[in-house]
């Protein structure tokens, strides 16, 4: 594919049934009105001279380069700011215009790089080719004037530098920061000729800047540009394709220069991001070429002996001997495998049916585990099935959100931008979180409630929301009995009406003053339209799934579901969390979300698997670390996954994976996991793989390969190998054929192919008959399962308590600049932002043990003990500290225990009793390592 | 598999189902056990109570009552 452009038609969209018919140029458009003059003609297929207007941001009429002339009225108005009227006939090109047009151009070369030379790249300016196209070679000023041309390049950020000399400060950079990125970060300081862009008057690096490159994507010349586009040069080729950080899963354009990347473009196209993007997506893609990659298969008899580099076919025979020989010896259960959310749902579909259908067992189990299984459960319990209910662009119509352990600026950066946007336009926020996360107070932002609780009682909190809710009278009872179950609704209104759930009794538990919970109830209950984000700060509980369920009751009972504006939407962690899921990763489910003991689901996939599957339950992840423990469970395949950092109780866990016969380990990278391991088959970077994610609003999207599987396999290729090495032929052609595969056994993935996203771009399921292009918003007309059930969620406090030797609660997050255990991020320039993970403690609690600010502290729990730096800051509270788990060298799930949700053993992560001490020694190596292993 | 482990989690999910009457608590912990534990895992907790064992909390000790028909024997 060529290089792409996304088309630029010069201002905002506008909505509304109203048109207007204008004439451009003589061509008759038929436009919305309030659309601009420069809108209307970029849609009749006329182009207007711009540099400070974007289809991206408001108009802003400061360039003087888009004037056009229109009968009947005086001058030459911009036609970025002016606003169709009926029957306007427009002229973008006279004799005039182009003398007016050369004369502001002579203007801005004046005191710009007057060759292309001095203003590399060529190619990346919009100035240079607007003189070019109106033949513009001398400027009668001469370039001796007084100008910018001295300044000096702020080249602090790793990614990007600005150059003020080719600057024309027409603010793009500052309206992007503003309105696209809500970061405010940008300004133009000083007026008239003084007038430059300016981070705060600091090197970009030291600035607020957050690096989501909207800046660089909105610059019209090469004032702000990618390093990599300075040293490359212009890309010759584009590939469309979908970033693999966060479950927000942006769409980009990857442009190359033959087999390099150049850099990733953000896609307007992209129904996710809609041309926005994150310092991760749009920067931290090097990881996928990182020298540390390990791209030959390597075997080893015990995991203490060195590797060894073998062939494919070796590596695969090694394997499989071991496996079959597991079950020769311990039975066909005695094996299983863990699927990865960093994977496309066709290497996941391939890698559970790999173990259903050749390992003959359902030990199938994902990360996803660990992080929001409780949204699987509790949403199907209420709802009928296992996803958010709304697409991202739903919250443009939210006028009060409530965002409950989640931190969406640093987690999911680009929908918080939407957020922020929205809440800017005034809709209310309400903040549920321990920690002051940015969203509590951030430019133009302030939530009108912060509910600081406690960890461990959210459900004390959405209880006493809820009953706010019943007690004041605010259900919506129209809703509930058109749309919900009236028996479990009766059970749970006189559940939730129960004196021990109102605010006044839960404050004593949650930390959260009653009058406070009751006004953020009261917002949440009367507004047009209320929706609920939520993060794992919900499920990585003892109750996460009663709080998910705890929060659909709540939607429900305020009618808050089926509509543009509401909603209960989970915010995924990882890019194909959603499609791992769907994909059937779970060891009682089928992909669709079908119980494997359903005799007609698993008929079908046994008649189109052509083999006898089972009908009862795999192992969990903990199940198979326990079984491991006992003997009983002894083969592991792992696809993409670092269990041994991120999995809870890091000991437990290592001991677990040092007890197996045989640990396969599929990455990127030799990763904590991969030093257990006994066979390392290298993996595919999102930069080499062919498929799809599957976003956190169901929105499926197709991964295109820029480059070939730099070893030469496809993920799904070498399961397929395991499959067909155990007995059991798998075999694809390409991966659309397993997409197919999926369509056939998976309702609502029916209508899903590889040519169908091809032609529409994403798609977000059920995509079936009933829903040939997708279903944006759920349970529109009807519950997927019917009726809405409510589900009685009474509190049951977590069995981790503090006390004298542990007196603190830790709880744990992620930062903006790190993903996940950081194997990726931490192999790029993002290091330069969080080289470390810290120890957040409040200044009480510092002082009390004497803990100063940046320095060491040794931080136990009663399963483990770790050490970093601490960092002093009231945004936790007093009794509260909190770390980020990137880095392992501090290892912060040494110290998270085996406690875990009722329903799904999604582990506790967010309550760890712990003490504080300063450290004797500053080495942050950890005491704890229980097995010495070599790399 | 951990006994130990085992007991904690089938007294954890009878602890989240303690606002319902015992026979209804131990249907749904029944339930749960089928659809989420594996044969094994069930048949190791029935054996553990078929030993008398005083840790496991009453409603999970009916609802292994009421899921030992469906353990597969060994």
């Amino acid at each position: 594919m060529t290089l792409l452009h996304d088309p630029d038609l010069g201002t905002p969209a506008k909505s509304g049934d109203s048109t207007v018919n204008v004439v451009v140029d003589g061509i008759e458009v038929m436009v919305a009105e309030g659309t601009s003059v420069m809108r209307a003609a970029a849609l009749a297929g006329v182009d207007v001279p711009k540099l400070c207007a974007t289809d991206s941001l408001d108009a802003f009429g400061s360039c003087r380069l888009c004037l056009v002339e229109v009968d009947g009225r005086p001058g030459t108005p911009a036609s970025c700011t002016t606003p169709v009227a009926p029957g306007m006939s427009v002229a973008t090109q006279s004799p005039k215009l182009q003398k007016l047009r050369r004369g502001v151009m002579e203007l801005y070369l004046s005191d710009h790089p007057h060759d292309e030379s001095g203003c590399r790249p060529k190619g990346g300016c919009e100035l240079h080719d607007l003189a070019d196209s109106v033949g513009l070679t001398d400027v009668r000023y001469g370039f001796s004037g007084a100008n910018h041309q001295a300044s000096t390049t702020d080249a602090s950020n790793p990614y990007f530098a600005f150059d003020p000399t080719t600057c024309i400060v027409c603010s793009r950079c500052v309206r992007a920061c503003d309105e696209i990125q809500g970061t405010l970060a940008l300004t133009v300081e000083g007026r008239g000729f003084e007038s430059v862009i300016s981070a705060g008057g600091l090197p970009f690096m030291e600035s607020e800047c957050v690096s989501c490159g909207a800046c660089v994507q909105a610059c019209p010349t090469n004032a702000l540009q990618e390093k990599t586009f300075i040293e490359l040069g212009m890309p010759d080729r584009t590939v469309k394709t979908t970033c693999a950080y966060c479950g927000v899963g942006c769409s980009f354009n990857a442009e190359l220069r033959g087999d390099e990347v150049v850099r990733m473009v953000p896609s307007k196209e992209g129904g996710a991001n809609e041309g926005h993007s994150c310092v991760k997506g749009r920067f931290a893609w090097g990881y996928a070429t990182h020298r540390d990659r390990v791209t030959t298969p390597m075997v080893r008899s015990s995991f203490r002996d060195e590797w060894r580099e073998v062939s494919w076919d070796e590596a695969i025979g090694f394997t499989v001997e071991r496996l079959r020989a597991i079950q020769e010896e311990s039975g066909p259960d005695s094996i299983g495998g863990i699927t990865s959310s960093r994977c496309t749902n066709e290497e996941v579909f391939v890698v559970q049916k790999m173990v259903r259908a050749a390992f003959g067992n359902n030990n199938v189990d994902t990360c996803a585990r660990v992080c929001h299984s409780p949204t699987g459960y509790g949403l199907k319990q209420t709802f009928g099935t296992s996803a958010g209910t709304q697409d991202f662009a739903s919250v443009e119509q939210s006028d009060v959100m409530i965002v409950i352990g989640a931190n969406p600026t640093d987690g999911h950066p680009v929908f918080a931008s939407r957020m922020k946007r929205r809440l800017r336009e005034g809709a209310a926020l309400i903040v549920v979180d321990p920690r002051r996360i940015d969203l509590v107070r951030t430019p133009h932002v302030e939530a009108a409630h912060h509910l600081q609780l406690l960890p461990g009682t959210n459900v004390a909190v959405v209880n006493a929301i809820a009953h706010v809710v019943v007690t004041e009278g605010l259900v919506d009872r129209d809703f509930v009995a058109e749309r919900c179950e009236p028996d479990s609704f009766a059970r749970w209104e006189a559940f939730i009406a129960r004196p021990e759930n109102s605010p006044e009794a839960t404050e004593a538990a949650s930390g959260v003053p009653a009058a406070e919970l009751r006004a953020a109830a009261r917002l949440y209950a009367t507004a047009r339209n209320a929706a609920i984000y939520y993060g794992l700060g919900v499920t990585e509980h003892s109750q996460g799934s009663t709080m998910v369920m705890g929060m659909a009751n709540l939607a429900m009972a305020t009618g808050n579901i089926g509509r543009d504006g509401v909603g209960v939407n989970p915010l995924r962690g990882q890019n194909n969390v959603q499609g791992s899921c769907d994909m059937g990763s779970f060891p009682h489910e089928f992909s669709g979300y079908r119980h494997v003991s359903d005799d007609a689901v698993r008929e079908l996939f046994e008649t189109v698997w052509g083999t006898a599957l089972e009908s009862e339950p795999g192992l969990r992840i903990p199940n198979m670390f326990d079984a491991s423990l006992a003997g009983s469970f002894r083969g592991l395949f792992i696809q993409g996954e670092d269990i041994a950092q991120s999995d809870p109780n890091t000991k437990h866990v290592v001991a677990a994976l040092s007890a197996l016969d045989l640990l396969v380990v599929q990455d990127l990278f030799v990763n904590e996991t991969a030093k257990y391991a006994h066979v390392f088959l290298p993996g595919t970077s999102f930069l080499e793989k062919d498929g799809t994610f599957t976003n956190a609003e169901r929105r499926i999207n197709r991964v295109r390969p820029v480059m070939d599987p730099v070893h030469g396999k496809h993920e799904w290729q070498v399961a397929c190998e395991i499959a067909t090495a155990m007995g059991y032929p798998m075999d694809y052609d390409d991966a659309s054929q397993i997409m197919d595969e999926i369509a056939q056994v998976t309702p609502t993935f029916a209508g899903v192919s590889f040519d169908h996203l091809d032609k529409v771009g994403s798609i977000q399921w059920p995509c079936n008959d009933a829903a040939p292009e997708g279903t944006p918003i759920m349970h529109v007309d009807g519950f997927v399962r019917g009726k809405g059930r409510f589900v009685e969620t009474p509190y049951v406090p977590t069995d981790e308590r503090t006390n004298r030797k542990f007196p603190l609660i830790l709880t744990t997050g992620r930062i903006l600049s790190q993903y996940n255990v950081g194997a990726q991020t931490r192999r790029t320039a993002n290091v330069e932002w969080h080289e470390e993970d810290v120890l957040e403690i409040h200044p009480h609690d510092a002082e009390e043990r004497g803990v100063a600010d940046g320095t060491w502290v040794a931080l136990a729990s009663r399963v483990g003990e770790t050490q970093m730096r601490a960092q002093i800051t009231d945004r936790v509270p007093q009794g509260v500290v909190y770390t980020t788990f990137h880095h392992p060298e501090s290892g912060a799930n040494i110290l998270t225990t085996e406690y875990s949700d009722w329903a799904t053993n999604c582990p506790e992560y967010k309550v760890t009793a712990v003490q504080v001490r300063p450290a004797s020694v500053s080495d942050p190596a950890h005491a704890t390592e229980p097995v010495e292993a070599a790399t | 598999m951990t006994l130990d482990a085992l007991i904690r989690m089938a007294n954890q999910i009878a602890a989240n189902q303690a606002h319902l009457p015992p026979d209804q608590a131990a249907s749904q912990v029944a339930e749960h056990l089928r659809l989420f534990w594996t044969p094994g895992m069930r048949q190791e907790l029935v054996a553990h109570a078929a030993t008398g064992a005083d840790d496991l909390v009453p409603v999970v000790l009916a609802a292994l009552e009421q899921v030992t028909a469906a353990v597969p024997s060994s």
